[in-house]
């Protein structure tokens, strides 16, 4: 090998003349880095944000939560301040307009929040709230829904409340929560007189703390875990806010970096792709270089030399434009985000994305590199000598499984679980396999059964498909990807939205109301057969906890070695129970038997949930003891069920038979179906009327609020697949651009030949549509298999192939195609034949 | 004293299920300071001696030996530590390096064995040839005449033993065909090298000392001048 500063110094003079086609290659990476380093700066600033406001999001210093009084604590003495919070599921209604919906309501007493403030319009409704009277505090969401304002009244229950202000900001809320279930805040004072505090209520009981500085609340967690565990009382700290908080939204900060990683991907092979036509444009000169006496190494040594030029290059360009990126991210994530981020740069970051730009360009170039090693000198006497095949090359092998072992410890590290790391790894494996087989079997098709009897430009725009050094395939798989990775998306959201849907079209039930306590249930069937509406289940609720499995109790799980222990989430659950000796239509049995209870003695068998049972190590025959209420009952695993919670019903986890909890404390919920939203709004309006502490659900407002909050998540993720498609159509210019002069050359024979610049420009725009058409179909062959696996395994939902929404795609992508190949191709039509012939 | 000796050489390829013959058996050996042509119709296998001769590919059997070197059992790299040191070439479509200027490309051979006085030297070559004032343009910015005397300054720059020419002229026009015969011609005398040309013109090649007539990848005359 040379010495290296020659080697430089021919790198640098190779560069002068190479700089725009190089810069080309990188271009692919930039939009790739950028995402990363954008997403990357956004979680290490969010993280810290996080970190810094925790005592905002939180709050308090300590938070202890039940489903039932807390009654007297021993933390009540140490703290400063104590606040007292109980929220519940319950309708508001406007009287002005009778509107109503479901919210959380939260009565409050004392100052909380300790740290930072609940936001309102006006800012001083904060304290006037406090300062006694029925007023309530409104999420800005709810209050725009219903067009109500300050000053307005809202009902709760039984009494009527004045909108004293607009929530703007909650503790620890976000826009997603928000949408689900909007916030109303009322002094604790009236929360009795509400009348909604009654068995089956599902209510939490929360105590806020502020702590004096002395007192650490872990060490208070620690010392009173035991005493607060067997009172199934949750305790939360600041440090476990900061590390629940931030352990989602590091997660979501992953899963979108790993979209990212896609794009990069998409751009690496861009870049595989470009330096495969450079490093053949250039294996004359290799040869010359060769015969002149340079080694193989060294010759390599030139041109990836200018590769890491570029792909620093690149990578600085990409994380530069990814710190400006993460202006933008603060106004997508908005909805997301429980606080207040700063956006600064993250050196980090930074560094990451230019040592993983440097990386990828490295490795996915050396993939064509390597054949510079193979370049016979004989090319300078032959030029057909020049031709290299390094499929049998072991160094080409041992840089894709490089690039294999590179795509799975990055998922790795964003993932922390290797099993979805090497998911992910086969997924892309998988798809560019596909789209690459694909992509060559076209072209395969092409050359072998390509008729003469087409029309020319038709013939020709087609052939041109398999030109030499064409970049049909890679084209086709990060168009095709891209294609993919959006479509997807699309689908899967859409298939949602029609689900849910679709359940109102059929003989479906499309509304549900809960929380009927026993007396009410004769008056609320009769409003609903009133109006000639059917009812369609009523189902009796008790709740009741898990004392024993097996007949190990919850002090006995604690005290097993970690890998012995049961779920914890079995034994903290409050299962709300039904009973009946018979299937519904959203359930079939899997295992065992329902077995009923005739006589009074008859051991009682329950049905558990498959899913659930599976997950918490649940098996038939099990011996489990249910605490109903104080009285404990012994029950067995007797069978097990599928259920589709995906339809407006009411599911349960746990099924008892008839005769075991006829005369236990319950509540009701009854399931109708209404002919329209009209009707449903009539109805819902009488009941929460006459029985305020009734809940109505109908299918409208699910509907809605799903719409709303996919709306509100595909926005980011459509956001992030954007990369990809910016990706893809750089892989596309760049591709256009590295090509023109063959182009050129191609368009001058014609014309020469006779062809009129018409006829070029037919050729030219047709073998794009060709090009686009084939990348953009043959991604969304390959959404249509994910979503349609993502509908069977993660929706478990029939899947419908969405073929209007895919020709939209696929129009798109190929006229998109199309217009650059058209933009690009009315500059080569226009050279005047002499030009090439000069050169 | 022997520069090239050519030993029982043949080259054979397999295309398909058929072995093709290009190279039978050649024999001669060259002494320093010859001027030759391998004369011959084309696919007559000059090109292929020559590229055998220069090492720039290995001959399937019988041995070629380059300045006393035998090359059969070298490696690719080897080779070209051994043309580095003693090869020069001239091509018939010039092979100028497309991304160097005239000085660059003459430089690259000087370069190689690490020689401080690379652009001086390489400036001279090209004031020699007559492109002194071209120095700093790019082949595309030079005639076909003008860079094959750039690729001729650039073969003749690390002083090499023996220089393979292969149509040094057929890409040019009688006249500067003519002007690059005498330059090579000129150069190889001044420089006492070995000259060993591949040409389809006999005119050309009645200028060496001595003609190897090649056909059907056998040797059918040797003529001494």
């Amino acid at each position: 090998m040379h010495n290296l500063s020659w080697i430089l110094k021919m790198a640098f003079r190779d560069f002068r003349k190479n700089v725009a086609k190089l810069l080309l290659f990188v271009s692919s990476i930039v939009i790739g880095i950028a995402a990363l380093v954008g997403i990357s700066s956004f979680g290490d600033n969010l993280s810290q944000d996080i970190n810094n406001q925790a005592k905002e999001l939180m709050g308090a210093d300590l938070e202890l939560k039940n489903n039932q009084p807390l009654g007297e604590q021993p933390t009540d003495s140490i703290a400063t301040r104590i606040a007292e919070e109980i929220n519940f599921a319950s309708m508001v209604v406007f009287p002005a307009t009778d509107d109503s919906r479901l919210t959380q309501v939260r009565a409050l007493a004392g100052e909380y929040p300790f740290y930072g403030k609940l936001e309102t319009l006006p800012e001083s409704a904060e304290s006037s709230f406090r300062s006694g009277g029925r007023k309530a505090l409104v999420e800005k969401l709810l209050l725009a829904q219903f067009n109500a304002q300050v000053g307005d009244s809202i009902k709760i229950g039984e009494l009527t409340f004045l909108i004293e202000g607009e929530l703007q900001k909650v503790p620890g809320q976000t826009g997603i929560t928000a949408s689900v279930a909007p916030a109303v805040y009322i002094p604790m004072e009236y929360v009795e007189a509400t009348g909604l505090i009654q068995y089956g209520s599902r209510l939490n009981y929360l105590r806020y703390y502020e702590l004096p500085s002395d007192q650490d609340p872990e060490l208070l967690k620690t010392k009173y875990e035991a005493q607060w565990d067997e009172a199934r009382i949750d305790a939360d700290t600041l440090a476990d806010r900061k590390r629940s908080t931030g352990r989602s939204f590091q997660n979501l900060s992953n899963f979108l970096s790993l979209v990212a990683f896609i794009a990069l991907l998409l751009g690496c092979v861009g870049v595989a792709s470009a330096v495969n036509v450079f490093v053949k444009e250039k294996l004359a000169s290799v040869a010359v270089l060769r015969c002149l006496g340079v080694s193989s190494w060294s010759a390599m040594l030139i041109y990836l030399t200018q590769i890491l030029m570029m792909g620093l290059l690149g990578s600085l360009l990409g994380a530069g434009l990814g710190t400006l990126l993460q202006f933008a991210l603060p106004a997508v994530f908005k909805d997301f985000l429980p606080v207040a981020v700063t956006v600064q740069v993250s050196w980090t970051s930074v560094g990451f994305g230019v040592l993983t730009g440097l990386f990828v360009s490295v490795l996915f170039a050396l993939l064509p590199l390597l054949k510079i090693r193979k370049v016979s000198p004989m090319a300078t006497l032959r030029p057909e000598a020049g031709e290299t095949k390094i499929s049998r090359d072991p160094l080409r092998w041992a840089v894709i499984v490089t690039i294999l072992l590179f795509i799975f410890g990055f998922s790795f590290y964003l993932l922390k679980d290797w099993k979805v790391a090497l998911g992910f790894t086969g997924f892309v494996v998988f798809a560019f396999a596909t789209l690459w087989t694909v992509a060559l079997g076209i072209m395969w098709m092409i050359r072998r059964f390509l008729p003469l009897s087409l029309q020319y430009p038709i013939r020709q725009s087609l052939a041109n498909l398999y030109r030499p050094n064409n970049q049909t395939v890679s084209l086709i798989a990060t168009i095709g990807l891209g294609t993919a990775m959006i479509s997807t998306l699309f689908f899967v959201q859409n298939q949602l939205l029609d689900e849910a849907r679709f359940a109102g079209k059929e003989d479906q039930p499309n509304m549900l109301l809960f929380d009927i306590q026993s007396h009410q249930v004769d008056a609320v069937a009769g409003r609903i057969k009133d109006r000639n509406l059917p009812i369609m289940q009523q189902v009796p609720i008790v709740t009741m906890a898990l004392e024993s499995i097996n007949g190990l109790t919850k002090k006995a799980n604690e005290d097993l070695p970690e890998e012995e222990r049961r779920s914890r989430g079995l034994y903290n659950r409050e299962f709300r129970v039904s009973y009946r000796d018979t299937l519904i239509a959203s359930e079939r049995l899997v295992k065992g038997n329902l077995r009923k209870v005739e006589n009074q003695g008859d051991s009682v068998f329950v049905s558990f949930d498959q899913g659930y049972a599976e997950r918490t190590g649940i098996n038939l025959g099990d011996e489990i003891i249910f605490n109903v209420q104080g009285r404990p009952i012994k029950t067995f695993v007797g069978s097990f069920r599928d259920i589709k919670f995906n339809q407006v019903s009411t599911n349960f986890l746990v099924l008892f038979p008839e005769n075991v909890l006829n005369n236990a404390p319950k509540f009701h919920v009854l399931i109708t179906k209404t002919a329209n939203d009209r009707q449903a709004a009539d109805v819902q309006s009488e009941i929460v009327r006459e029985f305020p502490n009734i809940s109505v659900i109908n299918l409208g407002m699910i509907v809605e609020t799903l719409e709303e909050i996919l709306g509100k998540i595909s926005f980011v993720i459509q956001f992030m697949a954007f990369f990809s498609i910016i990706t893809g159509i750089l892989v596309l210019i760049s591709s256009l651009i590295i090509s023109k002069y063959q182009r050129m050359k191609e368009s001058i024979l014609l014309r020469t030949l006779g062809a009129s610049s018409g006829v070029v420009s037919k050729i030219n725009t047709l073998e794009y549509f060709f090009l686009g058409s084939l990348a953009s179909l043959s991604g969304i062959m390959l959404s249509f298999l994910a979503t349609g696996l993502l509908s069977k395994f993660v929706f478990e939902l029939p899947f419908r192939a969405a073929f209007k929404e895919a020709f939209f795609v696929y129009l798109a992508i190929t006229l998109l195609t199309v217009i650059l190949g058209w933009l690009n191709g009315r500059k080569i039509v226009k050279v005047a034949p002499m030009e090439i012939l000069r050169e | 004293m022997s520069i090239l000796s050519v030993k029982q050489v043949s080259k054979t390829y397999q295309s398909g299920s058929r072995k093709l013959t290009v190279l039978d058996e050649v024999n001669f050996d060259i002494q320093a300071g010859d001027t030759i042509a391998i004369v011959g119709p084309s696919g007559s296998g000059k090109t292929t001696l020559l590229g055998l001769c220069a090492g720039l590919d290995s001959a399937s059997t019988g041995s070629v030996s380059l300045n006393g070197q035998s090359m059969e059992n070298l490696s690719e790299d080897q080779r070209a530590d051994i043309r580095s040191k003693f090869v020069g070439f001239i091509f018939q479509n010039f092979q100028l390096l497309p991304t160097l200027t005239a000085l660059e490309n003459v430089m690259v051979p000087l370069e190689l064995k690490k020689r401080k006085d690379a652009k001086q030297k390489a400036l001279e070559l090209l004031t020699k040839v007559g492109l002194g004032n071209r120095a700093t343009h790019y082949p595309t910015q030079l005639s076909g005449g003008e860079q094959q005397r750039v690729s001729i300054a650039r073969a003749f720059a690390n002083e090499p033993k023996i220089l393979f020419a292969d149509e040094p002229t057929g890409n040019l026009d009688t006249e500067t065909g003519e002007m690059i015969e005498k330059l090579i011609f000129d150069l190889n005398k001044e420089q006492g090298t070995t000259l060993v040309l591949v040409t389809h013109d006999l005119e050309l090649a009645k200028k060496t000392n001595r003609i190897i007539h090649i056909k059907g990848g056998k040797i059918q005359e040797d003529t001494y001048a």
